[in-house]
């Protein structure tokens, strides 16, 4: 009864100092979003924006080759050997480049009515087996699937296998460049169709319908009405298929042939014994997603986010 | 380019002397650090024994290194448990050793290094030099495993040899006829794109080894050991090749994978590779021809190993005869014991002469084991060699 009591006197002042803070902060929302983001910025800055610092500042390093210990001596070296004409460090960039391009392209190309069908036209049980499907590769492990697609790519493989059936010739498909973009495209595919989904999805039908009453018919309607709205999708879909081959070398050591080695490749293969070289070479698609990411922002792609 | 600094040299007698008094083989290795010299008859007569196991083994090895059928009796006998971590390359492998402020990381105290990572891991200071005397079986060696320069520097011993084996020239019987009998026939066009060679750098003194042969003028003395030059020149010979290749192969399952698909039917691999697509009833045969590059393994110590005891044992256990009998048969590689040879052949007839451990010194002299590439040339006596990491870099520019 007594602690009862108790509760009933000391409840008052507690909710009034309650107030009297939360009063404190709505009168100063500047402290109140510094009070939330405090910790996870702080989280930000020192785990990402922190370690691209010292990933960059380690670029300017050298490393013994004896000791493969780093010697911090201030040198653009490492740079000076990626852009050396002679060398192979910028045909290997160019290289990556031109594969995460070609993958985003492909990607979005066969991404897109796959995402329209899934957000505007198919029903909600086929639309749930498309997600399922679309999902189910990413159950199983990466290298798993790269192996299964050695075993389909080789020269007795499934796809010479059908050829022959068909009465058609063997294809050379295992080792190469074509079978590096095919073996992509299908793995990066799932991280594109997600965010075009996510984009069509969010068109209000409204829109259609006052396109349609203006005159407007399908294609006009997809090139001036969806195409723009779907837009911010199909850039954070290329930004997802762009970095993770930019970053990849999995598959170049797999599934590539002669000529095959790609960024990631160079890192991996410098990284114990040269470690600021690999760190130089890392910059670099970095830089390269930063340029990407300006021309988005420049073409728009952000606005409607 | 210099030689290792002094002070990384300091630490890692510091660290030996400091492990071994802990470890209480206090006598050979402690006179070996303070002595400097370190000649390694000089402490024959004081061998004391080893202490009892720490109960714990971690190593970092080549799979099946530590295999259950050899490795099984061993932790029963010694108490020993053995603790594995697989690398797949000789990159994987020292970094691991390295990572972790270096030696281990107090974390691994063995490691089973090819020619091509073992002076990186001295010069980086990651392992520590042992007591010889304290392996028995070490005096039984063939005399080029006795003291090779890939672990042995300035008379120190940092690890024991293990097992070794020749870079093999394998090829698929039914599509290449006649067969093949030189390296030759991996540089010319007749198999174009059936060819598959290993990516690693090391690969670079295949072709060194090739042009000591076919091009003379260039002067290669040792494969290993490049002026900037012959590099350019091997690298080009490298270049040259790429259009006859279908692959460069990371890891052994990738060349086996590739011969099993028919999409590769001759490459530069190791006896391992030749057993596994044998077993599996593939028509592969491989032939050796000599001079012919080889690697050759080394249990060596970690700087900072936490069990030293257990390490030393298994130093001492998997170097006697029946036991290098035991792995050579496991993995497809030669002992460094000839007394092996009758366990060979009892595992498995003919197995002995199959894996060329009854063979004159000659044969083996003509085989040039892995070493890493550094600046000094010993044939020269001068420092403008190429190091690892120049090699790293012509490799890139094969591969890439």
């Amino acid at each position: 009864m007594a602690a009862d009591a108790g509760v009933v006197e000391t409840g008052p002042p507690i909710r009034r100092a309650r107030l009297r803070l939360s009063g404190f902060f709505w009168r100063r929302p500047w402290l109140r979003a510094i009070g939330l983001l405090a910790l996870p910025l702080a989280a930000f800055l020192v785990v990402y924006v922190g370690s691209l610092g010292v990933l960059f500042v380690s670029s300017l390093w050298t490393s013994s080759s004896l000791t493969s210990t780093i010697e911090h001596t201030w040198t653009v070296a490492n740079y000076r050997t990626i852009f050396s004409r002679t060398g192979p460090y910028l045909h290997i960039a160019a290289f990556t480049l031109e594969m995460a391009a070609a993958v985003t392209l492909t990607c979005s190309v066969l991404a897109f009515p796959l995402a329209f069908f899934m957000a505007r036209v198919a029903g909600r049980r086929p639309r749930a087996l498309l997600f399922v499907m679309v999902l189910l590769p990413l159950w199983s492990s990466y290298l798993v699937r790269l192996y299964a697609w050695q075993t389909i790519l080789a020269h007795n493989g499934a796809i010479n296998w059908a050829l022959n059936g068909l009465g058609l010739p063997d294809q050379n498909l295992a080792y190469t460049h074509t079978a590096m973009w095919i073996v992509y495209t299908y793995v990066w595919l799932p991280f594109m169709v997600l965010p075009i989904y996510a984009a069509l999805e969010r068109i209000p039908d409204s829109y259609l319908e006052a396109s349609a009453d203006l005159g407007a018919r399908g294609w006009r309607t997809f090139r001036s009405v969806i195409l723009p709205l779907a837009l911010p999708g199909i850039v954070a879909g290329s930004i997802f298929t762009f970095a993770l081959t930019l970053g990849d070398y999995i598959t170049p050591a797999l599934i590539g042939g002669t000529n095959s080695d790609m960024i990631g490749t160079v890192v991996y293969n410098n990284f114990a014994t040269n470690l600021p070289f690999a760190a130089a070479f890392a910059v670099i698609p970095m830089a390269i997603m930063g340029a990407y990411l300006l021309i988005a922002r420049r073409l728009g792609a952000f606005e409607a986010l | 380019m210099r030689r290792i600094p002094k002070r990384s040299r300091v630490t890692v007698v510091a660290l030996a002397a400091v492990t071994a008094t802990l470890a209480l083989v206090a006598s050979g290795c402690g006179g070996g650090g303070g002595g400097g010299g370190g000649s390694t008859s000089s402490g024959a007569g004081t061998t004391t024994t080893i202490g009892k196991g720490e109960g714990s083994l971690n190593v970092v090895e080549w799979p099946y290194y530590t295999y259950k059928s050899f490795a099984h009796p061993f932790e029963q006998q010694t108490g020993c448990i053995i603790h594995r971590k697989d690398a797949g390359t000789s990159q994987e492998m020292f970094a691991l050793m390295h990572a972790n402020g270096g030696g281990g990381g107090g974390q691994y105290d063995l490691v089973s290094a090819s020619g091509d990572a073992s002076l990186r891991l001295i010069d980086a200071g990651d392992v520590q030099p042992i007591d010889i005397n304290q392996i028995p079986s070490w005096k039984e060696f063939l005399p080029v495993f006795k003291s090779p320069p890939h672990n042995t520097v300035d008379g120190k011993h940092y690890g024991v040899s293990v097992q070794w084996g020749p870079n093999t020239l394998l090829y698929n019987t039914q599509k290449v006829k006649p067969a093949p009998t030189g390296w030759s026939a991996i540089y010319g066009p007749q198999y174009k794109g059936k060819l598959t060679v290993p990516n690693n750098p090391i690969q670079i003194a295949d072709a060194a080894l090739y042009l000591m042969q076919t091009k003379p003028s260039l002067g290669i003395k040792d494969p290993y050991e490049l002026t900037k030059s012959q590099l350019t020149a091997a690298t080009q010979l490298l270049i040259n090749q790429k259009p006859q290749l279908k692959r460069y192969w990371n890891y052994a399952a990738d060349e086996i994978t590739s011969f099993k698909n028919g999409d590769v039917w001759m490459g530069a691999g190791w006896p391992y590779q030749t057993l596994q697509l044998q077993g599996d009833k593939q028509p592969v045969k491989e032939v050796v021809p000599l001079p012919t590059t080889g690697w050759a393994d080394t249990w060596m110590l970690a700087a900072k190993a936490p069990h030293p005891n257990c390490a030393y044992k298994w130093m001492q256990y998997v170097t006697t005869p029946k036991v290098e009998a035991q792995q050579a048969i496991v993995f497809g590689e030669t002992p460094v014991n000839p007394l092996a040879c009758p366990y060979m052949d009892k595992i498995q007839k003919g197995s002995c002469a199959a894996y060329h451990l009854n063979e004159p010194a000659s044969y083996y002299n003509k085989i040039k084991f892995w070493k890493t590439p550094v600046p000094q040339c010993g044939w020269q006596k001068s420092n403008d060699c190429m190091d690892y990491n120049a090699w790293v870099q012509a490799w890139a520019q094969v591969t890439g």
